[in-house]
């Protein structure tokens, strides 16, 4: 199972995470989000972005209140709810949003 | 709701060669969602885990000391780690990572996260909790 971006081939596993982390760039986000039916917005890039940031840091991707309660305080109340994050990723900000940014699925998620 | 509880996750072994410390952390991790009061001890070898400048790049496996510093967004905000073992093993607390959390109660302040302790202060922690997980 594979994305492919600019002739190039991208293995993912069966839900869609890609399997080696470095393949990832901008191209391939927007490739993801298209398989998600996600049009991806400057308010997306911010939340994709930030996960890529937090992972960056500490090695994982946090889990999804852990991720509303830091974009909280990063960005302020209006952008750190539930019902911001999930306009933007109906299907779960911690999930949809870790695979655009190319990142394993969250610790804990099933 | 239910009556919150302490738990106890306590770490014996070096963080790489056996998979118990990573499990250790992850399992801190998804216990942290359901908000019980949850504090981490490292004894014996399990002070490794939070030493400070690791580089695994040559055994090939993933470096995950820097998710200690997450615990803090978990509301994991008491690491214990025991004196002696320190000693025995020629290390001091300057060896290990600083790690902080943000005080709720107190203006969001960074507060340290990593308490030393001794080992019989460590005795009456184990004692005071209501379940302990050995890792």
């Amino acid at each position: 199972m594979s994305y492919q971006v600019n002739g190039h081939t991208i293995e993912h596993d069966e839900e869609g995470y890609i399997t080696t982390l470095s393949d990832w760039s901008k191209e391939l986000a927007d490739e993801i989000a298209k398989v998600e039916n996600i049009d991806m917005t400057e308010e997306h890039w911010a939340v994709v972005n930030f996960l890529r940031d937090y992972y960056d840091e500490y090695q994982i991707a946090p889990a999804v209140r852990v991720l509303i309660k830091a974009i909280k305080k990063e960005m302020g109340p209006e952008k750190g709810n539930n019902k911001y994050m999930y306009e933007l990723f109906p299907y779960g900000p911690a999930k949809q949003a870790c695979k655009i940014a190319g990142l394993p699925k969250p610790t804990g998620c099933v | 709701m239910s009556e919150t509880k302490k738990f106890l996750y306590v770490n014996r072994k070096a963080p790489y060669g056996t998979i118990y410390a990573l499990e250790s952390l992850e399992v801190v991790l998804i216990g942290a969602a359901f908000e019980q009061d949850v504090s981490m001890a490292f004894l014996d070898d399990g002070v490794f885990q939070l030493t400070k400048g690791q580089n695994t790049e040559a055994i090939g496996v993933k470096n995950f000391s820097p998710t200690f510093r997450a615990l803090g967004d978990y509301e994991v905000t008491k690491l214990y780690v025991e004196m002696e073992s320190l000693e025995e093993r020629g290390l001091g607390p300057d060896d290990l990572q600083e790690i902080t959390y943000e005080d709720e109660d107190d203006d969001w302040e960074e507060k340290p996260s990593i308490r030393i302790v001794s080992r019989t202060e460590m005795a009456d922690i184990m004692a005071d909790q209501d379940v302990v997980l050995s890792f």
